[in-house]
């Protein structure tokens, strides 16, 4: 692709250098680590499912008896390959004994290295046959269907209800949306554990439940094959329970997750150690499960102001990058995050809007990037924000932007509605059709408003990335360099969850996984 | 559509306060625009259905301008009417936290001048609400839409706590900091939780003993001033409102206070 904004390359390496050096030093504090959140997806890998009387869900049982056993330290893995060892029995079982108090932590003998590794062979198998098996089905359809080109028309639905929610989302599918995502509960990020069943109750949203995503997935399915389209389901692999929801997301044939630490760390205020370690494992398993990962860069602009902190959008995807990489996720599966934010009191605010897009678009040219809509300078006049989510589909056409989150009109009010959702899909249809081909067709000015601007942006970016890179990220993120928010390395929910891993420590499942993502082309 | 009328309507060309009505283009004519989804299939039938609700709504002379299928069993209609209704203007009662907001340097004086010290804010997004804007617009520097942020002015120390915080926590952390006003927002909701959580804040600051000792100031899209005193708070500011009003009616209230303090001495 010949860059028009004549993008500075040697910038972008240098960029790309300081973000690989960044991310390789958190690499390191995070493979000597482990979370009880990620000892809990192994749990579930093992096919560990279900609640007790209370409502507390298996994984967080096991995972607690562990650590009271002082058996955490050498993770769940461990601990399963021993007990089936010697019980006999299955995962689930093992884990309904703990439940019931009944299971003997005493009793447990150790086993020797090999006997130990043809168990954990067996059942890292069974788990990674279960995804395959589940996501297959996404390139059948997607082989039947064919795969949509230009903007994915990308909606949410938040009732509370997931089989409210299911209808409002058959409903904008049916009208062109090509992705559906459930927006969560207000606060589910928080909760130390994935409720468990259907739900019918919440606030600005739905729980993330294995159950809820197997039902909007049978009923996407459905609303797809009456389309002749492939509908994507997005939820939100963030929070407390970033692997777990990965792996319940891979279970149910999940498209895309929100799959964001920095996101969690600066706008949910979850300790970063934690979430970062999370975050690692969570991103394998979206790998493994040809998810597409969203990144939640344009969040910062809702805090910070969009036309002097554009930089630090782009330092954090080129971040964000870095880390997914060593994931083992594709370009192709980066929804890297970026917004339409800027005052529309700003002169000149749509041409800088154009450049930085465009600029996104050249610098992660294999990227879905992820492109937000205005809602900070929505004040609830309906009328207003239907012109400004017009400016912004035309960016999303003329730059190329993959993921379109459609502007509501009737944001800063409500979560939509299905009228609301409608418009909005109609808004964005009439200019994709309209300015089909207007993005082939223009150049820009060669030394310009929006040349210089991108230049400018990623000169700052390059800047900022030099700094961090120098700091460590940890002691950059504790002054602030992000959305204006400053987080201690100790601050924030989730630290005590964070374990460092034992000599004897193992996690076939990731090792598996790695390889496996390793070896394909 | 046939929306055009040429017949000559007869309105009341004065302007009566006691029976006001809406103003399309002509005074009196009571026109408005309303827009909802019915959930059944579209056709004559139920097209006729929205205007009948139209009426019932007490709307005339209806005239549906859009009709748009959004799945096989929901319409979604845009109409037209006049309404027939008026309001007495002159006896409508809604109370406002400040008449006139006085500007970042006038505060900043008015501070210096009445109270003689820096007044220090707390705010906070509370209980599950993860949304910030309310609240930084009000307190973060930059502020919003050209009205400058409470951490901006001199004679302020903002403390904003951000979005998700605990009632107790907020409480903890303002008596830490000798706060003389708490700021809460409320920006989306869902089913009136926002109720419930600025209630439980009333009753806490109650409890602590610290109820008449600060300003309790709410704010956000659904938050009147009226609705927060009913809540028990001491002001509340609705979408519209910005730090210049927020701060203008601190200082004031607080001086005003300060000299009933003083006289009752």
């Amino acid at each position: 692709m010949e860059s028009k904004l004549n993008i500075d390359k040697n910038k972008v390496k240098s960029c790309r250098r300081d973000a690989s050096k960044i991310a390789s030093k958190v690499q390191k504090f995070i493979d000597i680590h482990s979370t009880t959140a990620v000892e809990r997806t192994l749990c579930r890998l093992f096919g560990v499912d279900g609640i007790d009387e209370y409502d507390v869900p298996l994984p967080n049982i096991v995972v607690e008896a562990l650590a009271d056993n002082n058996l955490l330290g050498s993770g769940a893995a461990d601990f399963f390959a021993r007990s089936i060892l010697h019980t006999k029995m299955t995962p689930q079982e093992i884990a309904e004994s703990i439940a019931e108090y009944k299971f003997e932590f005493d009793a447990l003998p150790q086993f020797s290295e090999d006997k130990k590794k043809e168990v954990l062979q067996k059942e890292t198998a069974k788990a990674l046959e279960r995804i395959k098996k589940r996501t297959a089905q996404r390139e059948v359809y997607l082989k039947e269907f064919g795969e949509k080109q230009g903007p994915l028309l990308y909606v949410i639905v938040a009732t509370g209800d997931i089989r409210e929610d299911a209808v409002q989302a058959v409903a904008a599918a049916k009208q062109g949306a090509d992705v559906i995502a459930v927006i969560r509960t207000t606060g589910q990020s928080l909760l130390d554990y994935v409720p468990y069943g259907e739900t019918h109750e919440g606030f600005g949203g739905t729980y993330a439940t294995q159950e809820n995503f197997r039902i909007m997935r049978e009923a996407l399915d459905e609303a797809g094959r009456e389309e002749g389209r492939y509908i994507r389901l997005c939820n939100y692999c963030s929070g407390l329970c970033m692997p777990e929801i990965a792996v319940m997301g891979a279970f149910e044939r999940l498209d895309m997750m929100l799959n964001d630490a920095l996101y969690g760390i600066l706008f949910r205020n979850i300790n970063m150690k934690r979430t970062l370690i999370d975050q690692y494992f969570s991103r394998i398993i979206n790998a493994y499960a040809g998810v597409i990962i969203n990144t939640g860069e344009d969040n910062y602009l809702t805090t910070s102001d969009a036309y002097e902190q554009a930089h630090t959008v782009l330092a954090s995807q080129f971040i964000n990058e870095q880390l997914a990489k060593k994931a083992g996720l594709k370009e192709s599966q980066m929804g890297l995050g970026h917004a339409f934010e800027m005052s529309p009191q700003l002169k000149d605010s749509f041409v800088y809007e154009l450049a930085q897009a465009q600029m996104a678009r050249e610098i992660f040219p294999d990227a879905p990037l992820k492109y937000m809509p205005p809602t900070k300078h929505k004040t609830g006049d309906i009328f207003m924000a239907n012109v400004q989510d017009a400016l912004f589909n035309m960016v999303t056409k003329v730059t190329g932007q993959r993921i379109h989150l459609l502007g509501m009109l009737t944001e800063a009010i409500h979560t939509p509605f299905m009228s609301d959702r409608a418009l909005s899909i109609q808004n964005a249809q009439y200019i994709f059709n309209a300015m089909d081909s207007l993005g082939d067709e223009i150049t820009f000015k060669k030394d310009g408003k929006m040349a210089n601007r991108a230049d400018e942006v990623l000169g700052k970016a390059e800047k900022l990335l030099d700094k961090i890179e120098k700091k460590g990220l940890f002691a950059s993120l504790s002054e602030g360099v992000f959305a204006d928010i400053k987080r201690g390395e100790t601050e924030g929910r989730g630290l005590e969850g964070v374990f460092k891993k034992n000599k004897d420590y193992v996690n076939p499942f990731m090792d598996r996984m790695k390889k496996e993502l390793e070896e394909r082309p | 559509m046939s929306g055009y009328s040429t017949a000559k309507k007869n309105y009341d060309k004065k302007l009566d306060l006691t029976k006001l009505k809406p103003y399309g283009d002509t005074l009196n004519d009571g026109r408005v625009q309303l827009s909802f989804t019915l959930p059944v299939k579209n056709c004559e039938k139920s097209t006729e259905a929205a205007k009948a609700l139209a009426a019932k709504m007490g709307l005339k002379e209806t005239v549906v301008a859009s009709v748009k299928p959004l799945d096989d069993d929901f319409t979604f209609y845009v109409l037209y009417g006049s309404v027939d209704a008026g309001i007495d203007y002159t006896a409508i009662d809604a109370p406002s936290a400040v008449s006139k907001a006085m500007s970042m340097k006038e505060t900043d004086e008015c501070i210096k001048r009445d109270i003689g010290r820096k007044i220090v804010v707390v705010g906070a997004s509370t209980g599950t609400d993860a949304h910030t804007v309310g609240i930084d617009a009000i307190m973060n520097m930059k502020g919003y839409a050209g009205h400058y942020g409470l951490e901006r002015y001199e004679m302020i120390e903002a403390h904003n706590m951000g979005a998700q915080v605990a009632n107790i926590d907020m409480i903890r952390y303002a008596l830490e900091k000798k706060a003389d006003v708490l700021l809460v927002s409320q920006t989306v909701t869902q089913k009136d939780i926002h109720i419930q959580n600025l209630t439980q804040l009333v009753e806490m600051a109650e409890a602590e003993g610290i109820r008449e000792d600060v300003l309790l100031i709410c704010g956000g899209a659904r938050i009147s001033h009226r609705l927060a005193k009913e809540l028990g708070y001491d002001a509340g500011f609705g979408s519209g409102k910005f730090a210049d009003d927020v701060a203008t009616y601190i200082v004031k209230e607080m001086a005003k206070r300060k000299s009933a303090r003083r006289r009752s001495k």
